[in-house]
């Protein structure tokens, strides 16, 4: 399976070159609004003509401006997930749910419906017309009707844009099970740090209408020269961890390959594994063990790489073990440390600087 | 049936067949231009729409004398109709049809319009990604949507079609149990001395009629509604 895209596009003030391939799993396309990025999945899609381009699917070509070909969006056969769910009003959801077999003339798999169906939690709403729906139960109906068109590749826009932050920690879970459990791949747009690090196998970041960065989410995403592209407040590398003990103050213990971590109760049995995003500017560097201090997390490491920007800061990428960790500071701070590379190092963490929404399952390779 | 007259009732059966076969013949067209002004650019756009609505802004009569030059039996659209189809308009309760069918159009494409432009452009597009073609689009998502525009357009036609006179009159004349409908027929009775009576018969069955459409519109529209859980 791989997708290959490449387009030039002119729109508003902004002018898109951009190529990319997608492989298996979910590939993240992220970048500010305005990045062009849902001008990128639209013309996967097929809903926009892009001014020159080719987009290839499985060795079939959908759109070669040169060639004049261009395969009409319901020839296709790939799922779209767009921001606002877009239910048909007048049908119940399993008619939404079944509307993509109807049309692809797919035989009636009861199996693979009841999976996907069992896997977004939406058993309980067949017979619901979709104005009684909240805004999670829509998005997790439409995720549903993409599915079970039988898709080649699914393309989701934001899908959770327009929720809350309750909505949005609730739908996550799902998403999580669909990179997991689903074979199809993601092409998966956000603007979301958050979301990207939650649920990216591959990263693709948009900047000033081309790509700045791409490769697996764990090399882009502690890749110090990366930071500014994925806005300096958000960026940080994830790392994967162990359960190994829930404590009886509220913490859970885990084993990370730099050591110890101490974070907030997970809901999770001792023995999972589960990704943590450490987002660069919650990170303390200290040349040597800090005495008497409040945080729990020391991990020590080595610093393999500095990006040195435009700005007061400098992002320090340090190694811990085989995992990598962000840590943004000021450039006269790592003056005084003398900070290069190579260094010895300890990260510092505060256990409470990690969020619930900044843990999730790992993604299965 | 002593209430009416003969010829009362034949207005009125002739009425409901000229307003029903207008109505019917119409809609598809109806839906089908309304569909392009509302979802398709090109070149002549404003022509058509202005086209559309001239039946409209035209005197009736004016309406109705293009309609005899142009399907009248000598004239060349009229006669070729006759000896290909052998369908003949003017005088006939064919023409009368025909004459009410243009008068609804525009009343009928407007309502139809406004109900397609209220439709989520996003909606069609989402069908398109599941597979569906233009055609099944349209007839799986849009054409439901739009259901009670077009009832409330159908009705609108309707009851313009039950209306029509100067057209009507002009056109087909006022041949009793041919093309006298309502109007004409009350026409008629006012121009003899002691025919009020049966003109004041005709005008309640006119509103009868006429209610008895928009009631059978709304149950139909509200029905439409419920089943969509309260959108529009």
């Amino acid at each position: 399976m791989s997708l290959s895209v490449s387009l030039q596009h002119q729109f508003d003030s902004i002018s898109l070159d951009i190529g990319f391939e997608v492989q298996g799993g979910v590939t993240a396309l992220f970048g500010a609004s305005g990045a062009g990025k849902t001008t990128v999945i639209n013309a996967v899609a097929g809903l926009l003509h892009p001014t020159r381009g080719r987009i290839s699917l499985q060795g079939e070509v959908l759109l070669d401006t040169d060639a004049g070909i261009n395969v009409p969006v319901h020839q296709r056969q790939l799922g779209y997930v767009f921001q606002d769910a877009r239910l048909f009003p007048h049908m119940s959801v399993a008619q939404n749910l079944r509307y993509g077999r109807r049309m692809r003339r797919i035989n009636h798999d009861p199996q693979a419906e009841a999976h996907v169906v069992d896997m977004l939690g939406i058993g309980h709403l067949m017979d619901r017309q979709p104005s009684n729906l909240s805004g999670g139960e829509k998005q997790r109906v439409a995720i549903g009707r993409a599915l079970l068109s039988a898709p080649r590749l699914l393309l989701m826009d934001e899908p959770l844009a327009s929720l809350d932050e309750t909505r949005r920690s609730e739908i996550l879970p799902y998403l999580e099970r669909l990179r997991d459990e689903a074979t199809v791949p993601v092409l998966y747009v956000s603007h979301s740090m958050a979301e990207v690090a939650r649920l990216a196998t591959h990263i693709v970041v948009l900047s000033g209408g081309q790509v700045a960065h791409a490769g697996t989410a764990e090399e882009v995403l502690s890749n110090p020269h990366a930071v500014p592209a994925l806005g300096i407040r958000h960026a940080g590398a994830v790392l994967t961890a162990q359960v190994t003990k829930h404590e009886d103050d509220g913490l859970t213990q885990l084993g990370a390959a730099g050591g110890q971590l101490y974070l907030p109760q997970i809901r999770a049995q001792i023995g999972a594994k589960v990704r943590v995003r450490i987002r660069a500017q919650d990170v303390i560097l200290a040349t040597e063990i800090p005495k008497g201090t409040s945080a729990l997390n020391i991990l020590q490491g080595e610093i393999q790489d500095m990006h040195d920007g435009q700005g007061p800061g400098v992002v320090v990428a340090l190694s811990c073990g085989n995992e990598r960790i962000l840590s943004r500071i000021t450039r006269r701070s790592a003056q005084a440390l003398q900070l290069r590379k190579g260094m010895k190092i300890y990260a510092i963490l505060k256990t409470v600087s990690v969020a619930h929404g900044d843990i999730g399952g790992v993604p299965k390779t | 049936m002593t209430w009416l007259d003969p010829e009362g009732w034949q207005a009125v059966a002739l009425s409901l067949k000229v307003a029903t076969c207008a109505t019917l013949f119409s809609l598809p067209f109806a839906v089908f231009i309304a569909h392009v002004l509302a979802r398709r650019e090109f070149f002549g756009k404003q022509l058509l729409n202005g086209l559309v609505h001239l039946p409209l802004i035209l005197p009736p009569v004016v309406t109705g004398y293009l309609l005899l030059i142009t399907f009248g039996r000598r004239a060349p659209l009229g006669g070729f109709l006759e000896q290909t189809l052998g369908l003949v308009l003017a005088f006939r309760w064919t023409g009368a049809a025909l004459a009410a069918a243009i008068m609804g159009f525009p009343l009928m494409v407007r309502a139809i319009r406004l109900a397609i432009e209220a439709v989520d452009p996003g909606l069609e597009q989402a069908a398109a990604t599941l597979g569906a073609g233009r055609m099944r689009v349209f007839t799986t998502v849009t054409l439901p949507l739009i259901f009670p525009g077009i009832i409330a357009g159908a009705v609108l036609g309707f009851a313009k079609a039950l209306g029509e006179f100067g057209a009507t009159i002009t056109f087909v004349a006022n041949i009793p149990g041919q093309t006298q409908t309502l109007p004409s027929a009350i026409y008629a009775f006012l121009q003899v001395p002691g025919g009020e009576t049966q003109a004041i018969r005709l005008v309640i069955m006119s509103v009868v009629l006429a209610m008895g459409a928009l009631f059978a519109s709304e149950v139909l529209a509200r029905r439409a509604r419920r089943k969509m859980g309260g959108i529009t």
